[in-house]
């Protein structure tokens, strides 16, 4: 909503500062989005005189003027205006104005090899009116004032307020400064205007069909004949340009000054080109109109429009049609003002993706009783303006409109907002914004204005109460430093510990989005079910996420362009698995490029592989508190993993839920998506399926116990068949005695000479050692014994050797 | 001179000189070798007339510690020299790079969150969660925010479904409905988390974050939440003194609504928060609207209360002087090891929120 102060003063009496003012505004509610300083370019327009006319030497067209702009400053300034002649009075823009109409700035030119300083204005390029043809031409009376400011009216700054939709009423000047005078910055100015006293009947017949769904409840008109529209004077072309809208004629300037004044939303239409009278109906599905944007639209079944015997001239309170609109030439005008139903508008608005400022109007809520306020104020202008006679107001309605009363408990204000205002202020609060107010036992009984539709329960008596009170009187009072409950459950707990785990592993953290491109997500998908959004912002962020993989490897391929090749990034996050709430569980994962020590000179470089992310899983796991000595690892995995080298995590043997995936991309994605690397290893970690210890860690922590007997380190090396898995050896191992045999390491593998084929030789260490004595070399012997026993059984392994 | 006090004189000489470990070894053996010249003298003791016995005796003995300590320090002399020597050959360049590392790194995003559950902790807020996805009662219908409330015309709001059933919630207050149905008051919670809206500029992203808070028990009026916010704000910008005002604003959820402005200057183009006279928007809030409580059945006779919703990139971004919002989600390896966090500096109350 943008304002003046000059405007404001229109309905306010005050001594006070626009600097107050703005301070005002915002602290009542209605926030100064900001302020433009118009005055400053706008008194660079300056009234001058044409002294002397020279053809341009080099253009036809062009010519040269000596124009006198006050204070015996004449400049040369180069024309191309027909109209321009010797004595002819009009505006003169210096260089460094900006023109209003194409905003650019102007400068000292060369034009044709003359330099011009300056230019002379055309009301289109002063954005006065569409006329473009020649220069201004001012009265001669104006001679006295060449050197002044052409725009001595529009002094005042423009202020742009931020209305929130709960306050229609602030969408007029008068509600602004209703609001302002009750919190004590001014007086509120009466506005009694004469009633309208016509004897002439309006002749045009208006009907509202009263129909399920009817949009409209009330319709108002006044029928005024035999006007000359014309041009607006002076005083309403600057009012409606010093608010930033353009002036257009007479008749349309008017209904947009009342709408602006008073937040009366007025549509006037030539009453000649309508077909015997007004009928105020639901449309029928099909229904076609060309409205004032030059737009054809069709209409859906029982949408409210104004229409005649012909059919529909404009949807009602939001846009009107070409067919009835008014013109220079108009004679007779129609004048509407009436009540629409904020739904109704809405919904129609929305169907034909129409929005005019009518409808942001209407669909906040318009004040019902302000219909013959807006015909009075805007007939007695256009009257004043271009003449005519103004009939008889006609005023149809199907519903009457009742003031709302409410009760409300004075107490209740400070049990809200903590601190104290007394009775006497409350009352001169609220009638000062329009409620009437009586004593009813203790409470108030308030009638609401006909303009606050938002009002309606105790509590938003309270907040009228207290933003013009104002809110720098609420107290602090000091938070208490006391917890009842703990801040963050386990999982959170667990959520944040994986979080800094794994950045502790060298990745960097990223946020990306929820959504992504469905051409990425569909490599990693699996078998989930594609979500799309309805309305993605654009086609690159169409589906929500089914993996963070989609992204991360998006972003990684960004970076390596960037020129980076070894780096990690992890997101943990959500991922989606249907499209109502809940179907989403959070993942940690992460993604490996690239070499480990490339360029060094102490190491040897080697790509990042399939062990490294494997640690980097069972590490985090392991410090977030899992045993490792409970995991089962095997090999199935989604397809967007290699088939061959890459595994799962269960946290215990029991194959509960997967608790991780690792291993490499599979090489096909990389190739479809165009990612140049050494080499891409990544992990899932699902933390929705790692169960969360019910005991505390103190709880978990196991009696710590150890020997001090001797231990013995042994080794072993089996020939297994390929396809027997170090993991079997090792369970076989373990399973021999938990209480003797520790530290199970496979500590080589190989294949090759001296190995049969399709036989590999596995490598094992082992510590034993007893917690009851030390053993001797039998006992040994019989463990040795055991574990090579078992792993033969188990595997079919042979001992080498 | 006695044949002892030659021994002596002699061998003290042969020691004075720089020796090696093998030429000091050599003299070792040559006097306390099985037939060396000491135990020869000894050996002497027994032959020896009865009165010069004791005196004999006594002599070699000292000559013999004399000799022993000279020897001592001889190799040990040696040894010293000789390890030196060999340190000395293991000299290496020391300014060659160590082994390298690599820094993991926490967005600032997680940071701040981590930051704002760390102060709400000390006040006895826990932190809730909801899911991403909401249905259209939670995300606006609970919140009094029916159908064809304007209001829904400022959350540019993502669909799942034509029907419109589904969305990506637009902000975190739908979690105040799913914890207010959940629990029974009192509430005393915060909700951070992953917000969207279909609005992408230079200020705006489709995803960004936001923070919920709720405190509803007996008796929270207004006061309280200015309290709490004037808390939360010097505690995070960590300054001593904060500018805070309270703006009347509206928001369907709230009664009375407030925005919140802080007061900021600008030093060498860095935001200097809590100084100035320019006043920088950082959050709405306000009384939890009596609709909304009636919505999630709890009593608004007994209980009332306040709730606010904090942009957590913008706390981040003014904390951090970092300008750019949409940089936070474009994953620039550059960007996250500039802004972001060591693992290990975690946001806590007894060791500050920040180094």
């Amino acid at each position: 909503m943008k304002i003046t102060f000059d405007w404001l003063k229109d309905h306010l009496k005050t001594n006070l500062k626009e600097k107050d003012l703005l301070e005002h505004l915002t602290n009542i509610g209605l926030e100064v989005e900001s302020v433009e300083s118009l005055s400053a370019d706008v008194e660079l327009f300056k009234i001058a005189k044409i002294i002397k006319v020279e053809k341009h030497p080099n253009a036809d067209l062009l010519k040269i003027c000596d124009v006198n702009i006050g204070n015996k400053d004449v400049k040369k300034v180069v024309c191309g205006a027909e109209n321009a002649r010797q004595g002819l009075i009009t505006v003169y823009a210096p260089p460094n104005a900006t023109i209003p109409k194409t905003k650019t700035k102007l400068t000292v030119a060369k034009i044709r090899g003359v330099t011009s300083y300056g230019m002379l204005c055309s009301e289109s390029e002063l954005n006065l009116s569409d006329e473009s043809e020649g220069i201004i031409e001012l009265s001669s009376k104006l001679e006295k004032k060449i050197g002044e400011s052409y725009f001595s009216k529009s002094k005042s700054n423009l202020i742009d307020l931020s209305i929130t939709p709960n306050r229609p009423d602030c969408l007029g000047i008068r509600g602004i400064a209703r609001d302002l005078s009750a919190s004590g910055f001014g007086k509120l100015i009466d506005q009694k205007e004469k009633k309208l006293n016509s004897k002439k009947k309006q002749t045009l017949k208006v009907k509202i069909t009263k129909e399920k769904g009817q949009g409209c409840s009330v319709f108002g008109s006044c029928l005024i004949t035999n006007v000359k529209n014309t041009e607006s004077p002076k005083w309403l072309k600057n009012k409606l340009i010093s608010v930033g809208q353009k002036p257009i004629s007479a008749i349309v300037d008017i209904t947009n000054y009342v709408m602006l004044d008073i937040n009366r939303p007025l549509h006037a239409y030539d009453a000649d080109k309508i077909e015997k009278g007004i009928i105020v109906r639901n449309s029928k599905s099909g229904e076609e109109f060309t409205a004032l944007d030059n737009k054809k639209y069709k209409l859906e079944k029982g949408m409210c429009v104004i229409s005649d015997n012909k059919g529909v001239l404009g949807l009602g309170g939001i846009i009107g049609g070409i067919r009835s609109s008014t013109e220079f030439d108009t004679k007779n005008i129609l004048l509407e003002a009436a009540y629409f139903d904020p739904r109704s508008i809405r919904n129609t608005a929305k169907k034909l993706n129409l929005d005019t400022d009518a409808k942001f109007r209407f669909e906040r809520g318009i004040d019902p009783l302000s219909i013959e306020q807006g015909l009075n104020k805007a007939a007695r202008l256009i009257e004043e303006i271009c003449g005519g006679e103004i009939s008889k107001m006609d005023i149809q309605k199907i519903e009457i409109f009742k003031l709302k009363n409410i009760s409300f408990k004075p107490d209740l204000f400070e049990k809200i907002s903590g601190f104290k205002v007394s009775l006497k202020e409350m009352v001169k609060i609220l009638e000062d914004l329009g409620f009437k107010c009586k004593n009813e036992k203790k409470n108030l009984r308030l009638t609401i204005p006909s303009w606050r539709p938002d009002i309606l329960q105790e509590i938003d008596i309270v907040e009228e109460l207290a933003r013009i009170s104002g809110y720098n009187k609420i107290k602090i009072i000091d938070p208490i430093k006391k917890r009842k409950k703990p801040t963050l459950n386990k999982s959170q707990r667990l959520f944040h510990f994986l979080q800094r785990s794994v950045a502790s592993k060298g990745y960097l953290e990223a946020i990306t989005w929820s959504f992504t491109d469905s051409n990425y997500n569909n490599h990693f998908k699996d078998s989930k079910k594609e979500i799309k959004v309805v309305n993605p912002i654009s086609s690159e962020l169409d589906v929500l996420r089914n993996s963070i993989f989609s992204n991360l490897v998006m972003y990684m391929n960004k970076n390596l362009d960037r020129g980076f090749k070894d780096l990690s990034i992890f997101e943990i996050g959500p991922i989606f698995t249907g499209s109502n709430p809940g179907d989403q569980n959070t993942v940690v994962c992460g993604l490996s490029a690239g070499k480990k020590s490339r360029l060094s000179w102490i190491e040897k470089e080697r790509n990042v592989d399939v062990f490294d992310v494997k640690r980097d899983v069972i590490q985090t796991l392991v410090e977030a508190g899992y045993n490792s000595d409970q995991f089962f690892i095997d090999n199935k995995t989604p397809n967007y993993y290699h088939p061959g080298k890459s595994g799962r995590i269960f946290l215990n043997r029991g194959k509960d839920q997967v608790a991780a995936y690792f291993g490499e991309i599979h090489p096909n994605i990389l190739k479809k998506v165009d990612l140049k690397t050494d080499a891409l290893v990544g992990f899932e970690i699902f933390i929705d399926n790692l169960k969360l210890p019910n005991k505390t860690l103190n709880d978990q922590k196991t009696k710590f116990s150890f020997s001090d007997y001797q231990k013995s380190e042994r080794d072993f090396a089996f020939i297994v068949n390929k396809d027997v898995n170090a993991q079997d050896l090792i369970n076989a191992v373990s399973s021999v005695d938990r209480d003797l045999v520790s530290n199970i390491k496979v500590f080589d593998v190989y294949e090759g000479d001296n190995i049969p084929e399709n036989q590999k030789s596995i490598a094992i260490s082992v510590t034993i050692q007893s917690s009851e004595k030390t053993l001797n070399e039998t006992d040994l012997e019989k463990i040795n014994n055991s574990i090579i026993q078992s792993v033969e059984n188990k595997t079919g392994a042979k001992i080498r050797s | 001179m006695s044949d002892l006090k030659k021994l002596k004189d002699e061998f003290l000489s042969k020691l004075r000189g720089k020796l090696n470990l093998s030429e000091v070894n050599q003299i070792k053996s040559e006097l306390f070798g099985k037939n060396g010249l000491i135990p020869t003298q000894f050996k002497k003791i027994g032959t020896i007339a009865e009165s010069e016995k004791k005196k004999f005796a006594s002599d070699l003995n000292i000559i013999k510690d004399e000799l022993q300590s000279l020897i001592n320090s001889k190799i040990n002399e040696a040894e010293n020299t000789e390890i030196n020597k060999k340190l000395e050959q293991e000299r290496i360049d020391i300014t060659l790079p160590e082994r390298s590392f690599v820094r993991g790194k926490i967005h600032p995003v997680s940071q701040t969150i981590d930051e704002i559950s760390s102060i709400f902790s000390e006040i006895g807020f826990s932190v809730e969660e909801g899911p991403d996805v909401e249905n259209e009662y939670n995300n606006f219908t609970a919140l009094n925010t029916p159908e064809n409330h304007p209001a829904r015309d400022m959350h540019d709001t993502f669909y799942l479904d034509e029907k419109k059933q589904n969305l990506l919630r637009t902000h975190t207050s739908p979690v105040q409905i799913r914890t207010m149905i959940k629990d029974k008051p009192p509430f005393k919670i915060i909700a951070p988390g992953r917000t969207y809206r279909s609005d992408s500029d230079q200020t705006h992203t489709p995803m960004f974050h936001q923070v919920e808070g709720l405190h509803i028990d007996k008796d929270i009026n207004m006061g309280h939440l200015k309290g709490c916010l004037n808390y939360f704000i010097k505690e995070f910008f960590e300054v001593d003194k904060i500018k805070m005002r309270f703006r009347p604003s509206h928001f369907p959820f709230t009664e009375p609504s407030a925005e919140v402005d802080i007061g900021y200057e600008m030093k060498d183009g860095k935001i200097i928060v809590g100084e100035g006279d320019q006043w920088l928007e950082i959050l709405g809030c306000g009384m939890v609207h009596p609709n909304v409580l009636k919505n999630v059945n709890v009593d608004t006779a007994k209980y009332q209360g306040y709730a606010f919703g904090i942009g957590i990139d913008r706390l981040a971004m003014l904390k951090y002087g970092i300008n750019d919002l949409r940089a936070f989600f474009d994953c620039d390896y550059r960007w996250l090891s500039h802004f972001g966090f060591d693992p290990l500096d975690v946001p806590s109350n007894y060791r500050g929120l920040s180094r």
